[in-house]
């Protein structure tokens, strides 16, 4: 089978045991798992992605290469695409948000097939919305979470919680119970996207031909998270408010490790520091990346701005001075006018046609080759 | 080509599914069909390029340079450094796919290394090797490989196979331009001396003679001469081009392929007929040069060098006739280099005025600090402000549909301006499926100096997209005219069309405007710029008539 | 350069949201709140449960009662130890701890946890009505 996700998912697996074994084994491992992993993971995660962001912007923009997207805004009686070719900064503003928020460009994705003979195309909306569940679930998990570490709880994160469980789900079997607490739907939609994901780069064959093991690591670690957090939440419990004592702790520098804090949620915490630390070495840094993308990021005003290559160096030109002297008595010849009157010297003489191909140089061209001279 | 395969043989060999094997334990194959031949040595002499040698990309042994995986680690340290694009797109990409069919060699080809992604990848792979801490440690599980001949030969293949059309790079969701890789890719193999002979040749003819074709300057007239003999014919007034003239009005530059090549010579001609007029009726004074005879830029395909030293003629002859502004011709790729870099490279352009259409009193804000108009602008102004004298009815027998080539389209958005001038010079107008056109439109499958003769395999496979999109509008409207704006497409389009889609020809869009063009004083019109005669053709266009719905 | 303002704009909204929670305490103290027994509720020593089951647990048994009474139509817990106990959140939990402000609201505050047995179960504490 494929290497790449076998040794991803042992992988994870094996950070589950690592934090499931430590904290049953070795109580006092709980310090470990509990507070300092954490703490070494956010600042690994923080360091790392600002290096990363301070790394891009070093890097020089030497060129406004925007892909443009729509009609370009020219004449004044035709109407420009103002957000897919955006001209000024306010559109770009708007082009970048419309990115991010509702991955625009993805959202133009259609499938290809070879139909008798013709290539046709269809809508391919699967990714587009599996994307888009993926990244909106996981924002709200993310944002649901502060009720751990903030107190009191903020009231737009209580609001975002009352809608999340908007759904009452109440299913009570003799073995089976959900339902209280509320079910929050992000977390299913989490899970059930990120499974998306991954069983298309699994079956899909030319994504499965380029993906990488780093494709499928953060898959299965977030699968892992979001697995363990509905299993502590709906199944196995934990004290919530001996939980959040603990998370309360991190947030203000008083560390505690409450006794009645399940094995679970230490894997929980584990996965989470881990895809923390992971984060900045990663492809996940396309969080980041997307706001420095040149092809997005820039205004396509380019004949009407000058924009400045900060290392821009002058090459060597051919001048006109040098064609001139090359080709003098052929242009006076043709009648064509030239600066400098004809030396008295032979030029010359063989007349040369237009080569068609390129593979035989034209006769002269090395020898009339001339010491290249600096730009003005 | 002898062994190029039928259009049916084609289309049955193409298989979009990927080996079972690791993609990086498949070799790369340089087969001939779809490989370029190596640089002259000569040009590459004559341009300064490091590593001239005669050698073969065929051969085992390419004659590298003793410390060339060095070479290619610094100049891509060096890269990384100079252009934000390269390193982000080596950072970001998650490898989703969305780019994979979108790539017209991959459609034609079936060639996963042909998928934007995983051309990247061939890059990335060394990226993460050299320079990531986590890549070098997990190694090949994670993708990442170190430099080596067979990488090397790969990188070769594979970024000859890439016509840095930006396609892919509208699908996806971070703008990942695969341009960009592939043009910092060449230019990492140009360190070495590896470029293919079709693109640097033209860059040294282009630096010594002013144009990729080698014209020198009293050939270059006497080409235009020619055209004026037959324009005189075919309308009975001798349009007389002027060349090189100081204080002219305006510089026209084109590329040197319409003075050179049929069907583009028939767009050269629109141009002179537009000139004459313009100057018979409102004075406007243009001049062309041969100097700065040549639009294109293949040097955009070697390194942002080489297009800056190529490039560097439009402004500085610009400069030295004192003109107020420069007018380009149809071209694709000179216009992605005019719009995003000419400005940046060579300018500021302050010698020059902001180009305002003296006849119309329009002014190209748009082009206010690059001084450099687009022709189709140019003649979409003029026919809107009612300044042409035009009869369409000598285009009544075509069908014509547009080709938006990837440059113009990507990298200007130049959609609307030509549109605009074929509904106004032709009476039948029909555009290809959406997935096809504007922003979306497939390339010729022959860009980025890959339109040689010996690579036909690749140019035929790539052209597909386009050839379908064709076939479509054949069918449906008897589409029998494809225009567009630009001359690699008019120099490769006919074979294209001729492989996929017979009975459809190509057209520049100055063609169609210098046929409905009428000069003061010229004489009954009974022929085409191609000089076929026009009832004949409007005769067979009826016959046709019938099958075909509007 | 105006693209050097932009980074710093974003490290700085960056560093913002990643530090929001350490800003938003600022250090104060929050440990998990001591709920406070009822003489009665003290007395009884233990619920229908061990402690530590109940912290975790109680919802779950809350909802089970729930679905028996109103579903089967019984009434008799009994326990582990083999005590019954009537199902009935009125009349057996909240009979010992009717003390809802300084019992129930404590933790579910602190944990920013709404439960809706009040929606109905208006009858006691009885102060409340």
């Amino acid at each position: 089978m494929n290497k790449r996700y076998i040794l991803s998912l042992i992988a994870v697996v094996v950070l589950f045991l690592i934090a499931y074994l430590g904290v049953e084994a070795v109580p006092a491992s709980k310090w470990l798992f509990g507070i300092l992993i954490p703490y070494v993971a956010l600042i690994v995660f923080v360091a790392g992605f600002i290096r990363r962001l301070l790394s891009w912007s070093r890097s020089a923009v030497p060129f406004a290469i925007p892909t443009t997207g729509g009609q370009q805004k020219s004449l004044k009686w035709i109407k420009p695409s103002t957000i897919d070719s955006p001209s000024s900064k306010s559109a770009v503003f708007i082009r970048m948000l419309l990115e991010i928020v509702t991955f625009r460009s993805l959202f133009r994705n259609t499938r290809m097939k070879l139909k008798e003979g013709r290539v046709t195309y269809q809508l391919e909306i699967f990714l587009w919305v599996g994307a888009l569940a993926f990244h909106y679930a996981f924002f709200t998990v993310l944002f649901r979470h502060l009720r751990f570490f903030t107190h009191p709880t903020p009231l737009p994160v209580q609001l975002v919680e009352n809608l999340d469980s908007f759904f009452r789900m109440e299913i009570m079997q003799d073995f089976i119970q959900i339902g209280v607490p509320g079910v929050y739907l992000s977390g299913l939609v989490l899970l059930a996207a990120v499974t998306y994901l991954f069983l298309r780069r699994i079956f899909i064959g030319n994504v499965k031909y380029i993906s990488l093991a780093s494709d499928y690591f953060p898959l299965f670690l977030i699968f892992g998270i979001a697995f363990t957090g509905i299993m502590m939440r709906y199944v196995l419990k934990t004290d919530v408010a001996a939980a959040k004592e603990l998370t309360m702790g991190l947030v203000t520098f008083r560390w505690s490790i409450p006794g009645n804090v399940s094995s679970i949620f230490f894997v929980h915490l584990f996965f989470v520091s881990v895809l923390l630390a992971y984060f900045p070495f990663s492809k996940l840094m396309h969080l980041g990346g997307i706001f420095f993308s040149p092809t997005r990021n820039m205004r396509t005003d380019t004949r009407a701005v000058r924009h400045v290559n900060p290392w821009n160096y002058p090459v060597n030109v051919h001048t006109y001075e040098e064609y001139e002297d090359d080709f003098r008595d052929k242009m006076i010849e043709a009648g064509l006018p030239v600066d400098k009157m004809p030396e008295p010297q032979e030029a010359s003489a063989e007349d040369e046609e237009p080569a068609a191909k390129p593979e035989e140089p034209e006769a002269g061209a090395a020898d009339a080759a001339t010491a290249p001279e600096e730009k003005e | 080509m002898s062994d190029l395969p039928t259009a049916e043989e084609m289309l049955g060999n193409v298989k979009h599914r990927p080996p079972s094997t690791d993609w990086m334990d498949v070799p790369a194959e340089i087969r001939r069909g779809i490989a370029c031949y190596a640089g002259n040595p000569k040009s590459l002499e004559l341009l300064g390029h490091p590593n001239p040698r005669t050698w073969s990309c065929f051969d085992d042994d390419w004659q590298l340079p003793e410390n060339w995986q060095q070479i290619i680690h610094e100049g891509f340290k060096e890269r990384l450094e100079k252009f934000r694009s390269f390193k982000v797109f080596m950072d970001i990409c998650v490898r989703c796919g969305a780019c994979a069919d979108k790539c017209h060699y991959f459609i034609g080809t079936g060639d996963p290394k042909n998928m934007p992604v995983l051309r990247a990848e061939l890059l990335r792979s060394v990226y993460r090797n050299d320079f990531t801490r986590v890549g070098k440690l997990l190694g090949k599980i994670n993708g990442a490989r170190p430099m080596n001949y067979e990488v090397l030969k790969e990188w070769w293949s594979y970024l000859f196979q890439c016509s840095e059309c930006r396609r892919c790079s509208l699908f996806c969701p971070y703008g990942i331009d695969t341009a960009e890789i592939t043009i910092m890719g060449r230019e990492l193999l140009n360190l070495l001396g590896l470029n293919i002979d079709w693109i640097v040749t033209p860059v040294a003819n282009c630096y010594r003679t002013g144009n990729h074709l080698g014209i020198q300057p009293h050939a270059f007239k006497d080409m235009l001469d020619f055209f004026s003999d037959d324009l005189e014919e075919i309308t009975g007034i001798r349009p007389e081009p002027q060349f090189n003239k100081k204080g002219a009005d305006i510089l026209f530059v084109t590329p040197s392929g319409d003075v050179f090549a049929d069907p583009g010579t028939y767009t050269a001609m629109g141009y002179m007929m537009l000139f004459h007029f313009l100057q018979e009726k409102y004075g406007l004074d243009v001049t062309w040069s041969t100097y700065a005879s040549e639009g294109g830029n293949f040097g955009f395909f070697t390194s942002h060098e080489t297009m800056k030293r190529l490039n560097a003629k439009m402004y500085a002859e610009a400069r030295r006739l004192g003109v107020k502004w420069i007018l380009g011709g149809e071209c694709g790729h000179m216009w992605r280099v005019i719009h995003q870099y000419m400005d940046t490279m060579n300018g500021p352009a302050d010698f020059l005025e902001m180009p305002v259409n003296p006849i119309t009193g329009t002014a190209f804000t748009n082009a206010a600090s690059t001084k450099m108009v687009h022709i189709a602008e140019f003649t979409a102004d003029l026919i809107k402000h009612g300044k042409l004298d035009l009869d369409p009815s000598r285009n009544d027998h075509l069908k014509v549909t547009f080709h938006d080539s990837c440059n113009p389209a990507r990298g200007m958005g130049l959609f609307d301006e030509p549109r605009y001038v074929i509904n106004k010079t032709c009476k039948h107008f029909y555009d290809m499926p959406e997935n096809s056109i504007r922003e979306q439109t497939f390339c010729c499958g022959s860009g980025s100096g890959l339109n040689a003769g010996e690579d036909m395999e690749l140019r035929m496979a790539g052209g597909l997209p386009r050839a379908s999109a064709v076939k479509t509008v054949r069918d449906r409207h008897g589409v029998n005219m494809m225009a567009c704006v630009c001359a690699i497409d008019r120099a490769v389009l006919p074979d294209l069309m001729s492989y996929w889609v017979p009975e459809v020809d190509v057209t520049g869009v100055h063609e169609l405007v210098g046929n409905a063009l009428n000069l003061a004083g010229q004489h009954e019109r009974t022929m085409n710029l191609r000089s076929e005669e026009l009832a004949e053709l409007q005769g067979t266009a009826e016959d046709t008539e019938g099958q075909t719905d509007e | 350069m105006s693209n050097r303002k932009g980074v710093i704009i974003g490290i700085v909204v960056f560093l913002a949201v990643v530090t929001f929670p350490f800003l938003y305490n600022r250090g104060k103290a929050a440990p998990a709140p001591e709920v406070e027994l009822t003489e009665k509720a003290k007395a009884a020593k233990q619920c229908v449960r061990s402690t530590d089951y109940m912290q975790r647990e109680h919802m779950k048994i809350l909802d089970l009662w729930r679905h028996t009474v109103v579903r089967r139509g019984e009434r008799i817990y009994v326990n582990p130890q083999g005590k019954e106990f009537n199902m009935s959140l009125s009349n057996t939990c909240l009979d010992c701890h009717s003390n809802k402000t300084e019992f129930c609201d404590r933790c579910h505050d602190y944990a920013s946890v709404r439960p809706y047995c009040w929606d109905c179960h208006i009858d006691n504490p009885k102060e409340s009505k």
